[in-house]
């Protein structure tokens, strides 16, 4: 049930995230069905009738005491439950040599890899905008920055979200389990541009991915991508269209 | 000043003969029922105001880039098509105009102000001279946030939240005086708050009438007096934050921006510390209402009454630690993410014992089915729908997916709308009588609840399938998206059900005009409630009792109690010479 609306999972955390999610949802349907069975049936049985007199009753402490420490229960289960998934998605960054810096602006995705010296913020960084390449079955940790407002790293697919936020630098990670091209929405609102912010991820099977980094990034072969300065100048895709961002710093 | 509170003071001898002048009366009144009144009309303009937004974000949700029907001369430029930054200005003042200009007038403004003195046996609030610069605060907030309309640049257009830097730095968002007269607005109106709060926390303590205890309080007295206290401690943080976001946008300082060495967080940490306890702000008003509505036409006392009043305050003290639950992905620490988890599950439990309550009240009762009730009904009903949905955000790795998502605005809808919204309308049909003297229509009523009912489900529920599918809040276009577009449809359909919602509201403002005009003049206790306010004459009036006010002798909801001959038994009745004098 409800799973043909969520979009179909590619990661491997996004397992956790969907049999929580499940798991809430069959614990409130199942509470959602009792109280209006019971609400309906009380309007339906209680209904003002001639001849019969209201309950006198000011209440009844036993099943007060059941109501009370019974969803207590089932919300501090929940609570338990929900601590490895989160631990593990936002607590803990597994090792991993593919690191890759965004840095999200008004209103593009603007992806950096290190280059063939393998180290940011060196001549041979190579930026793309609004495009990701990664390898699949191999963790990757996103270095997240934002140069002008909050931003939000989202990918529905790989149920993962986190906020870029200006001044600060956010690592996330995902491992993706399939090969293919997934949506990269921003899910703050950043201004007029923000519907539309969007880019895309190519998750490339580990051979694949080697080549591309070898023909884009790593060989220093004439490289696909344009250099980074050139960032604002727009990019093909359609986010990139409205004017192209408004970096005022 | 001193004049007015003697007056109140020292009733009977004056009552008779006080001549107030039109302007005294009706418009620098210090009467807290005119006060109530001007607070409702306020809330119910800005209502149309704020649901004409709602319709504007939904038509373009539904039909992007389509031109509005009926807005061609508005939006001349583009033939009636809404543009992104209009469409952000659309969504943040609907919301803005909502909470701060509907909801909280209409249910602690309104309610609060008819309510707590008339329901514990006062002639007025403690400061009536405060009382009424309390509304005209109000207004002038009210007047300052419509002026951002017509400014150069638009109103505000950064959410009804206004994260910073978006908010902070003019040139993000191409908006200048919409956004500091957003701010200045709600700095007036956290004035207006803390009057307002303060009156509503003296009167209730110290004003009582005899036999008054504080657990004989009617539950809609109690639910004010612990919104009035949320709203003293927590308004003011909401006010010192746009204060510094002001100062952030004119005289260069930096709290909330990186580039001068501000934290974009710091200004998240202040608003959901605001802005947390504002939720319970909205709603407890309403879960005060429904618990009065619902034992008067059960015809049972209400099940559980101090545990109805522990709740409250329970959901009060926690509704401060919960606040890091909107922040779950913003950068703050993960850590802390988890601690504000269990906090945030711990709230759903008294919210759970209210609901179970509430379900006591229908068992074995003799229920109703009239508008309030109605209403009131639909209030629980919906309630639960709002507060079993908030369990998925609780969940922290649910929310990492749901955050910023339709989920949650489907979510806060059936807490604002399906919460607070039918809690207001259970109040006005309810106090309507006692409010204005004349009773008001039930066919038209009934015209208006039930599609009112039907159409909301129908506008908000999807709104959880849209989310589950992973659709934004706050895009301009779905259809940009490759991953939203086989889920358009439901865009489709909740748009319609927003336009039968809106146009479901049309009997409700008919009835209510026709009413005060044309209604049936109301008996002193048209419900045969318990309650002090309908031993007073429909409608009451200066001072509210004439010689003395009433004794209070039993808790509020004696409903079929063995010791009366009818099925309800005033609170103000002494009790017959030996018998028992019943609980509390």
């Amino acid at each position: 049930m409800l799973s043909w609306w969520l979009p179909e999972n590619v990661s491997t955390f996004g397992q956790d995230v969907d049999w929580m999610f499940h798991l809430i949802y069959y614990i409130t349907a199942a509470v959602f069905v009792l109280v209006t069975v019971t609400f309906l049936s009380f309007i339906a049985l209680y209904r003002d009738r001639p001849g019969r007199r209201a309950r006198f009753t000011h209440g009844n402490t036993a099943v007060e005491i059941v109501w009370t420490v019974v969803p207590a229960l089932i919300l501090v289960i929940l609570t338990f439950l929900s601590v490895p998934a989160w631990s593990k998605i936002k607590m803990t960054m597994p090792p991993t040599d593919t690191v890759i810096q965004v840095t999200a602006k008004q209103f593009n995705w603007q992806v950096t890899y290190p280059g063939p010296d393998g180290r940011f913020g060196t001549e041979d960084d190579k930026t793309f905008i609004d495009e990701m390449h990664v390898p699949v079955g191999k963790p990757v940790r996103v270095v997240l920055r934002s140069q002008d407002v909050i931003h939000s790293f989202f990918v529905p697919q790989f149920r993962l979200k986190q906020d870029a936020v200006p001044g600060r630098e956010i690592s996330a990670w995902f491992e993706v389990t399939r090969p293919g091209k997934y949506e990269l929405p921003c899910a703050e609102l950043c201004g007029f541009g923000h519907s539309g912010m969007r880019g895309w991820i190519y998750a490339h099977p580990a051979e694949e991915y080697a080549r591309w980094v070898a023909e884009n990034v790593g060989a220093g072969a004439a490289p696909a991508a344009e250099p980074k300065t050139d960032a604002a100048a727009g990019g093909p895709t359609p986010a990139a269209t409205q004017e192209g961002g408004k970096a005022t710093r | 000043m001193s004049a007015t509170t003697a007056t109140a003071h020292a009733p009977a001898a004056h009552a008779g003969h006080h001549e107030l002048g039109f302007i005294r009366t009706y418009i620098f009144s210090t009467d807290h029922k005119m006060i109530a009144r001007q607070f409702l009309f306020l809330g119910l303009a800005m209502f149309i105001l704020g649901g004409v937004l709602a319709l504007v974000v939904r038509w373009q949700l539904a039909w992007p880039e389509t031109p509005i029907p009926g807005l061609g001369w508005l939006l001349s430029d583009t033939g009636g098509v809404l543009e992104p930054a209009e469409y952000n200005m659309a969504f943040t003042m609907h919301a803005t105009i909502m909470i701060f200009f509907v909801v909280m007038p209409i249910l602690a403004g309104a309610f609060g102000n008819f309510c707590i003195p008339l329901m514990i046996g006062a002639r007025d609030m403690a400061f009536p001279f405060l009382n009424m610069l309390s509304f005209w605060v109000a207004a002038l907030a009210a007047l300052l946030m419509l002026i951002g309309f017509f400014v150069p640049g638009g109103h505000a257009a950064a959410g009804w939240t206004a994260y910073a830097p978006l908010s902070a730095v003019p040139e993000f968002t191409g908006t200048d005086w919409g956004q500091n007269l957003w701010c200045i607005s709600l700095f007036v109106l956290g004035i207006s708050s803390l009057m307002g709060s303060i009156n509503y926390i003296t009167t209730v303590i110290n004003m009582r009438a005899p036999g008054m205890k504080f657990f004989r309080m009617p539950l809609v007295v109690w639910a004010m007096f612990i919104t009035a206290i949320l709203l003293l401690l927590a308004l003011p943080v909401l006010t010192s934050a746009v204060a510094m976001l002001l100062f952030d946008r004119w005289l260069g300082t930096s709290w909330f921006k990186p580039s001068g060495g501000g934290e974009p967080l710091l200004w998240q940490h202040l608003f959901w510390y605001f802005g947390h306890p504002e939720v319970y702000i909205l709603i407890l008003p309403a879960m005060g209402i429904a618990s009065e509505i619902l034992p008067v036409f059960a015809r049972k006392p209400i099940f559980g009454y101090h545990a109805m009043v522990f709740s409250m305050i329970a959901i009060a003290f926690l509704s401060w630690i919960v606040y890091g639950h909107h922040m779950f992905v913003s950068g703050m620490n993960p850590a802390l993410g988890m601690a504000f988890m269990v906090t945030t599950m711990i709230i759903a439990v008294p919210s759970a014992i209210k609901t179970f309550n509430w379900l006591g009240t229908l068992w074995g009762g003799r229920i109703r089915f009239t508008l309030p009730m109605l209403n009131a009904l639909a209030f629980v009903w919906m309630f639960v729908i709002g507060g079993l949905s908030g369990i998925f955000m609780a969940s922290t790795p649910v929310d990492i997916y749901i955050q910023d998502t339709y989920f949650i605005v489907a979510h806060i809808h059936y807490v604002v709308f399906g919460g607070s919204i039918f809690g207001a309308f259970a109040a006005i049909y309810y106090w309507f009588p006692k409010m204005f003297g004349r009773m008001m229509n039930t066919v038209l009523g009934h015209l208006h609840f039930w599609p009112t009912f039907l159409f909301f489900n129908l506008t908000f529920f999807p709104m959880h399938i849209l989310g589950v599918g992973g659709q934004m809040r706050r895009i301009y276009n779905p259809l940009q998206y490759e991953f939203l577009q086989h889920q358009q449809h439901w865009n489709v359909i909740i748009t319609i059900g927003a336009i039968g919602l809106a146009l479901s509201q049309i009997p409700f403002f008919v009835n209510f005009v026709w009413s005060l005009v044309k209604g049936a003049p109301a008996p002193v206790n048209p419900w045969q409630a318990n309650t002090l306010e309908w031993t007073a004459p429909s409608p009451p009036p200066h001072l509210n009792w004439g010689a003395t006010v009433p004794t209070v002798y039993r808790g509020p909801y004696e409903y079929s109690s063995p010791e009366a001959a009818e099925d309800w038994l005033p609170q103000s009745r002494p009790p017959l010479r030996g018998a028992p004098t019943g609980r509390h």
